[in-house]
């Protein structure tokens, strides 16, 4: 497909905040605009859908130029390709779901058929809904419907403001699988906010980090995930993705292995297809380092690794590892006591021990 | 004694007259309500008391002002003269322009407070789903403010019915052509045709009762959906 940058030069000014960033950002695939309230996050994506006239900025898809300041140009968010979903579901109270579903579709040259209704609706789940009123359904289903509205306007670009943040747990969970296959299923880029590291584990390809209005970060995922001088890997939720794909299942001892370029990862036999790709997280706290691979261990998922950093965590105990898995970056969380205890140092050879590994499917 | 041609005559003016108020106040009316209730002007309070200006005022100082306005020495006179249209005041186009003005605020007050209710999701969920402003207005203001609209026109319609000052100020009392239900009553309590003048004004109640609880009855359920 069209792999188009996305161009976001936004400068912005308003009550004791003050916006500045300069992102580049591939035209495919998950961009996740990730920091904490304030951070400027929601404001970058608002400016992007023309909902927020940015006192001057650069907002460009490919060769389609959406704001310009130094050339006076601004197209209004109604004549720019774009999806967006909203924090809250936001669906019109005075349509049912299929008037809503429609709504955006029918505005659109290019937009979906009668058909597409029907397929993404069944893709999302809300197939039975579409007579109902928007107060007849969950938050769950409401979101889910926002997201097929704005899916059938066929945008070159999705903007989603924290869709899943309303939400209670449960709800969540209900909506990422649907993310997820948005995510391998579609063509078109996405930018995502969020402020939950979970998430942007999840789906995101790439990473921007967001903090008072200037960018911290800006890569691929699993590498920004894996740089010790980020505020994000010295928190305790610090940790690193590593993508692998499904190699074998274990039948005997009811595992399922997953082969990733550096090692083999075994976790808890799951049902998936041969070869199927698959993310994992890797928290740095549960992984330990041992000299050498060879002493009697529980614990299954070791690699053979080389220590590229040490740097210091948040906690004056402790500090973290980097270290390379064959192509792979992965961070242990460890006590400066035990670090000086293993002698460690840059560029030793060493064994990490993964006690917990969560899968992203 | 029961009503004459003339009292019917009366009721069948003032019932044209309320209907084309009534359309009226809602063509103008509700821009001027989405007007005040997005705008960040600072004109804004200038037109809100603009518009509520009748609900303070006399409606005899309103009415004066306008006969002199509209009248052969007033700048609008001057223009509906130089235009071919004549004079305004003692004609039924005199009744539509002054009873518009005086019952303005019932209209844009309820559909100021429906638009403002709205708030601005709806508005730019509709943006980004390539809806124009203009789009907008028709596919989600307009079936979202509804409520609020059916009110202001049921308001600016009894308004009209009821109303006495202005009209005598600039419409006068003309048979057939100016003369409406309110000024036709006090002309039969001046001439002691008491029972004339029950007809009419029980009528008057009747109708502002049954307006009444049509309003109250309909509202909720209209602000339910």
């Amino acid at each position: 497909m069209n792999e188009e940058m996305i161009s976001l030069r936004v400068k912005h000014a308003f009550a004791g905040f003050s916006l500045d960033v300069d992102l580049s950002l591939p035209g495919k695939g998950v961009t996740v605009l990730f920091g904490h309230s304030g951070s400027g996050k929601t404001t970058v994506l608002r400016c992007a859908a023309g909902l927020e006239r940015a006192q001057q900025a650069h907002i460009a898809l490919g060769d389609a130029v959406w704001q310009d300041t130094d050339k006076g140009i601004f197209v209004p968010t109604w004549q720019r390709s774009i999806g967006y979903v909203f924090q809250e579901a936001s669906l019109f109270p005075h349509l049912n779901v299929r008037r809503n579903l429609a709504f955006g579709m029918k505005r659109t040259k290019a937009g979906g058929t009668l058909d597409d209704l029907f397929r993404v609706a069944e893709q999302l789940g809300i197939s039975h809904l579409l007579d109902r009123a928007p107060d007849k359904l969950s938050g769950g289903e409401r979101q889910r419907v926002a997201i097929a509205r704005a899916l059938l306007t066929r945008p070159r670009l999705l903007l989603m403001d924290e869709p899943l943040s309303a939400l209670d747990m449960a709800r969540k969970q209900e909506i990422l699988p649907y993310l997820e296959q948005l995510h391998d299923r579609l063509e078109v880029p996405m930018l995502y906010v969020t402020h939950q590291i979970e998430e942007a584990a999840h789906l995101g390809d790439h990473l921007v980090l967001l903090d008072r209005g200037r960018v911290q970060a800006s890569g691929p995922l699993a590498g920004v995930l894996a740089r010790l001088d980020l505020p994000i890997a010295r928190d305790q939720e610090g940790s690193v993705v590593i993508d692998a794909t499904v190699e074998a299942h274990d039948t005997t001892w009811h595992l399922t292995h997953l082969r990733f370029p550096g090692g083999t990862i075994y976790v808890p036999q799951r049902d998936f297809a041969i070869g199927k790709s698959v993310r994992v997280r890797i928290l740095a706290r549960d992984v330990s380092i041992a000299l050498s691979g060879d002493n009697p261990s529980s614990i299954q998922n070791r690699f053979a690794c080389t220590v590229n950093d040490i740097a210091p965590a948040d906690d004056a105990a402790q500090c973290l590892v980097g270290l390379q898995v064959g192509e792979v970056p992965l961070t242990a969380r460890i006590t400066h006591l035990s670090a000086n205890q293993l002698g460690l140092a840059v560029g030793q050879r060493v064994w990490a021990q993964v006690k917990a590994v969560a899968l992203l499917e | 004694m029961l009503p004459d041609s003339q009292d019917w005559s009366a009721v069948w003016l003032t019932l044209q007259l309320a209907a084309t108020v009534t359309i009226l106040l809602l063509c103008i009316g509700t821009p001027v309500a989405w007007w005040l209730a997005r705008t960040r002007s600072r004109l804004r309070p200038v037109i809100s008391a603009l518009v509520a200006m009748p609900l303070v005022l006399p409606p005899t100082v309103l009415g004066f002002y306008l006969l002199l306005l509209m009248g052969p020495h007033g700048p609008v006179g001057y223009l509906t003269q130089h235009l071919g249209l004549g004079l305004l005041p003692f004609s039924f186009t005199g009744l539509v322009v002054g009873s518009t003005l005086y019952s303005m605020p019932f209209v844009v007050q309820p559909v100021q407070n429906a638009i403002e209710a709205i708030g601005n999701r709806s508005l730019e969920v509709a943006a980004t789903l390539r809806a124009s402003p203009w789009d907008t207005f028709w596919s989600v203001i307009v079936p979202l403010a509804r409520p609020g609209m059916l009110t202001g026109a049921i308001l600016g319609f009894s308004h009209t019915v009821g109303e006495f000052g202005v009209v005598l100020m600039i419409g006068g009392n003309i048979p057939n052509k100016t003369q409406l239900v309110s000024v036709q009553i006090f002309n039969h309590v001046e001439a002691m045709e008491y029972a004339q003048a029950h007809w009419l004004a029980g009528g008057m109640v009747v109708f502002a009762f049954l307006v009444l609880v049509i309003l109250y009855t309909l509202n909720p359920q209209a602000l339910r959906k």
